[in-house]
């Protein structure tokens, strides 16, 4: 489990053994447990992300679902896969990496800087769209997590699907925080319920960015947290009922969160009206943001913002 | 390829061997039989900087055909998890990879595919480590400075437990203490398919003040090797029958 540190500087060349195409390095994008991720720029001059690692299993098997969720017609489950291959360093040893698109997106945590309540809502409502299907394609996302998430032209993009699992089989990769087994809260079945979990915890790191340990209560300490959070107050009882187990699917916990944020928009809009010049701009995006997630009920909450 | 049992000692420790024989080479003997070594070292939380003596924690490893990694108390639960998940793909990928060379004789290695068929055999293996049959016996050292680590080690335990059953495979645990002064380990919990009530586990125990990590190993290769033996009779198998896959 020795971490191999790949500081390829930038304009590096990075040809594959099997196919022959060279790819230049940009800049390093990020690292992570199995791999160095870099943009880089093919021969015809596209930009791609470019994730270099040892293991060479693993990341074939991230390849392998690349591979599958660029065939899911129609949604965009992941980054589309582009090459895979091997790469001889100058010492002559070898190491697998494989090019897909570059999602040029914001990290979640310094999107949401300054930002109201109503993201959390919004942004859970277009994750569990994306959930919806992927879970209706017979798997689940896993090691679902912010640093897992961009947000790229108003649309919350997942990249990393390392920890992708079909349903019904054992989850393999995991962060504690965000995992039901680390609460005590159910299995490590991949099963949409254990997605739903992560979605209520990246909600609850909404109302605490530094995330918190289970302490000797977990639930209790899950509880607290949730009680003493003014931004998860509109939330409150929808993440309760799926801890409790209450919700089975990305569907049901999209309309009940939709349900939220509609009352909200009847109970709030004079004190709206009052903020609305100062948050107009704001409104637009996520009024944009709402109608690309393809909400249902996107027409009752646009009427709102706008 | 039908999916076979992997056997696997999971070794917790947090100091040197300072009595007996050579873990090193017990470990060694342990994978002649068809049984992976992992060792997990534990450093307290509040320690800094790599503490002596744990070196050995890698060579018996290595020796033993199995991963082994050094952990503060924090991670301890998602390292034993992730380590007895990583022996386990190893040891399938040991099998394949010979399989591949039956084939395709040569030194194959599934490394050395090409991306497509790589890409298809990584399934397989992937494929077997969710389906495969495991045992492990967890081997704890409880010497005096271990004693704070123990609740930790059992919530670790227990994490395991969820993790691995999880999958469609079957597993199987056992718990064993060392030191002992009469038999060098103590049973703590018999073979189960679950870690989950394991209360009072390391609550009476006796530790001098030495650390006999190679002996103790090989009373775990002992104990492993009269289960299998016993079921085996239970199941009217061939107790000899090459184990593995
Ligand atoms: N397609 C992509 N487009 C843009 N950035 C990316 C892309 N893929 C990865 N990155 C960046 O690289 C970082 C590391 O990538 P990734 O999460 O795939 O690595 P990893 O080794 O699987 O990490 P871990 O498993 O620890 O999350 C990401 O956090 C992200 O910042
Ligand atoms: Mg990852």
């Amino acid at each position: 489990m020795k971490k191999q540190v790949f500081d390829l500087s930038p304009g590096s060349r990075i040809t594959g053994k099997w196919n022959g195409r060279t790819y230049t390095t940009i800049k390093k994008l990020g690292a992570g447990a199995c791999g160095t991720v870099f943009l880089c720029r093919s021969e015809q001059g596209d930009t791609y992300a470019l994730k270099v690692g040892e293991d060479s299993s693993r990341m074939m098997l991230e390849v392998n679902m690349l591979k599958k969720f660029s065939k899911v017609q129609g949604v965009k489950l992941g980054p589309s896969f582009v090459d895979v291959d091997d790469w001889i360093n100058p010492s002559g040893r070898s190491f697998p990496f494989y090019v897909m698109e570059y999602v040029d997106g914001t990290p979640l945590p310094e999107f949401l800087k300054g930002k109201t309540k109503d993201w959390v809502g919004i942004f859970a409502i277009q994750l569990l769209t994306d959930l919806e299907n992927l879970h209706h394609a017979g798997y689940v996302f896993g090691d679902l997590k912010t640093e897992n998430l961009l947000i790229s032209s108003s649309r919350v993009r997942w990249i990393d699907v390392g920890g992708v699992t079909a349903i019904g089989r054992a989850i393999k990769e995991y962060t504690e925080f965000y995992d039901r087994g680390y609460w005590n809260l159910g299995s490590r079945k991949a099963e949409a319920t254990y997605d739903l979990f992560a979605v209520t915890m990246i909600m609850m790191e909404m109302g605490y960015p530094k995330r918190f340990d289970k302490g000797s209560h977990p639930y209790k300490t899950l509880e607290s947290k949730l009680a003493s959070s003014s931004v998860l107050k509109p939330y409150r009882r929808i993440i309760q009922q799926c801890w409790k187990g209450k919700i089975q699917n990305a569907a049901d916990m999209k309309r009940a969160l939709s349900d939220i944020l509609m009352k909200r928009s009847g109970t709030n809009s004079s004190r709206v009206q009052k903020r609305r010049s100062a948050k107009e701009s704001e409104n637009r995006e996520l009024a944009t943001l709402t109608l690309t997630a393809g909400v249902v009920f996107g027409v009752s909450v646009l009427s709102f913002f706008l | 390829m039908k999916p076979g049992r992997i056997k696997q000692i999971l070794l917790l420790t947090d100091g040197c061997s300072n009595h007996g024989e050579d873990p090193v080479v017990v470990a060694a003997l342990a994978r002649n039989q068809g049984i992976t070594v992992n060792v997990i070292g534990v450093l307290d939380d509040r320690q800094n900087g790599k503490p002596q003596g744990l070196e050995e924690v890698e060579s018996i490893a290595e020796a033993g055909g199995g991963v082994s990694q050094i952990v503060y108390q924090k991670s301890l639960s998602q390292t034993v998890q992730m380590v007895t998940r990583q022996a386990m793909t190893q040891t399938i990928q040991g099998v394949v990879n010979k399989e591949l060379q039956e084939i395709l004789g040569k030194n194959q290695t599934i490394e050395e595919l090409p991306p497509e068929q790589r890409g298809e055999v990584v399934e397989v293996v992937d494929e077997l480590g969710e389906s495969s049959d495991l045992e492990v016996l967890v081997l704890v050292d409880t010497s005096a400075s271990m004693h704070h680590k123990l609740p930790t080690v059992k919530e670790a335990l227990f994490d395991l437990s969820l993790s691995l059953n999880a999958r469609s495979g079957s597993n199987q645990f056992s718990v064993y203490a060392f030191p002992d002064p009469k038999k060098t380990i103590t049973k703590m919990v018999d073979w189960t398919p679950e870690l989950g009530e394991i209360h009072g586990i390391f609550s009476k125990l006796n530790s001098g003040g030495y650390t006999p990590t190679g002996p103790a190993l090989k009373e775990a290769v002992y104990a492993f090797a009269g289960k299998p033996l016993m079921e085996r009779m239970r199941n009217e198998e061939d107790p000899y029958e090459e184990t593995g896959f």
